[in-house]
């Protein structure tokens, strides 16, 4: 498997997290009550899009420099 | 002598050496941390129900680091995509970022993270003498409702030197919240939030004390986990930024003058080493951080 390939595995996986963050931090503030955890979730979902964006842009690129198999 | 398929790829394999030997080499350190995550799942699966701890780790500064790893991993393979495209300027700056990002981990870790452990204390009370210190642990209560009783009283220590001074008749610790008002309902749950210690002070005299630790590896099966995987892992973080440094001094240049794609090489396989690293910690924060 190549850097790229494994950069692409890498990013889903921190997609992945950055979700579970963001449920969790949901969860935090219904448990806990500390409606601060919600910026932190909108945050994390916000990380999450931003990394999906990044992912497809990472993609497309190292597919348009077909120099990197 | 020079080293075959450095650069090239081998007939046989359809991939050059350093390739096939970071992939062997990985997967060893994936039966490496896999055992140790293995450990930490029967240990926690194992515990008694309430025993295992929660919230005692800083999630917005774990959180922090999470996102410095992962940025180090986008500037990691910048760096070996501009090597690709013959921008060395380009890979030197990426290079730079990667190390720094890999700096601010470690110092966050070492400097900030694991020094708290180290000053914050767990006084277990021996069974006699648990009632004595009732109005710390609410256990009349916590009996009342089944619940099982406290046995551990912890903060920040105030007097570290009645540690070693047989002379200082009672440890003086700055209680964590829970301490403050066991009897709180809202106590009786784990919580998930990092609470720093309050300056409530409590006396807790020496002969009434079964062991004093601080949160170290020794503490608890918890605390051994967190320091074996995070310390393994703090190790291959400060591996890679050595390497990195080597990638990025005046050497690399005079390779890349010498033969571009030969650097480009090196770096992807650091790379790939450095996405490890990093996909561990995408497992290590929410386990340990989170759940």
């Amino acid at each position: 498997m190549s850097l790229k390939a494994f950069h692409i595995v890498f990013v889903i996986f921190s997609t992945l997290l950055a979700l579970g963050v963001g449920g969790w931090c949901i969860w935090v503030n219904l448990v806990e009550g500390a409606p601060v955890y919600l910026a932190g979730a909108v945050a994390s979902f916000g990380s999450a899009l931003a990394l999906v964006i990044y992912g497809v842009w990472f993609y497309r690129k190292m597919k348009r420099l077909r120099i990197i198999t | 002598m020079e080293i075959p398929y450095t650069i090239s790829t081998r007939p046989d394999t359809g991939l050059w050496n350093a390739k096939i030997g970071i992939w062997l080499f990985l997967a060893s350190e994936v039966m490496l941390f896999g055992g140790l995550f293995s450990a930490y799942i029967f240990l926690r699966l194992d515990a008694q129900p309430g025993e295992w701890p929660h919230g005692l780790l800083n999630v917005p500064v774990g959180t922090m680091n999470t996102a410095i790893l992962i940025m180090s991993s986008v500037t990691v393979v910048l760096a070996w995509a501009a090597l690709k495209m013959r921008r060395y300027r380009a890979y030197w700056w990426y290079m730079l970022a990667t190390i720094m990002c890999g700096i601010i981990f470690l110092v966050v870790k070492l400097y900030y993270e694991w020094p708290q452990k180290f000053e914050h204390y767990g006084i277990f009370i021996k069974p006699g003498a648990l009632e004595k210190y009732e109005r710390y642990l609410g256990n009349n209560r916590r009996t009342e409702k089944g619940m099982e009783p406290r046995i551990e009283i912890s903060g920040h220590l105030h007097n570290p030197e009645a540690l070693k001074d047989p002379n200082v008749k009672e440890y003086e610790i700055g209680l964590d919240p829970v301490f403050v008002d066991p009897n709180n309902p809202a106590n009786d749950r784990p919580h998930f939030l990092y609470a720093p210690p309050t300056d409530h002070i409590a006396k807790i005299e020496k002969e009434d004390v079964e062991r004093i630790d601080s949160f170290g590896p020794w503490h608890s099966a918890y605390f051994a986990s967190y320091f074996t995987i995070t310390g393994l892992h703090g190790a291959h973080v400060l591996a890679g930024v050595l390497v990195f440094i080597y990638m990025w001094l005046p050497v690399s240049k005079k390779l890349y003058q010498r033969n571009p794609e030969h650097l480009a090489n090196r770096v992807e396989v650091c790379g790939l080493f450095w996405h490890f690293v990093d996909l561990v910690w995408i497992f290590v924060f929410p386990l340990f951080y989170l759940l």
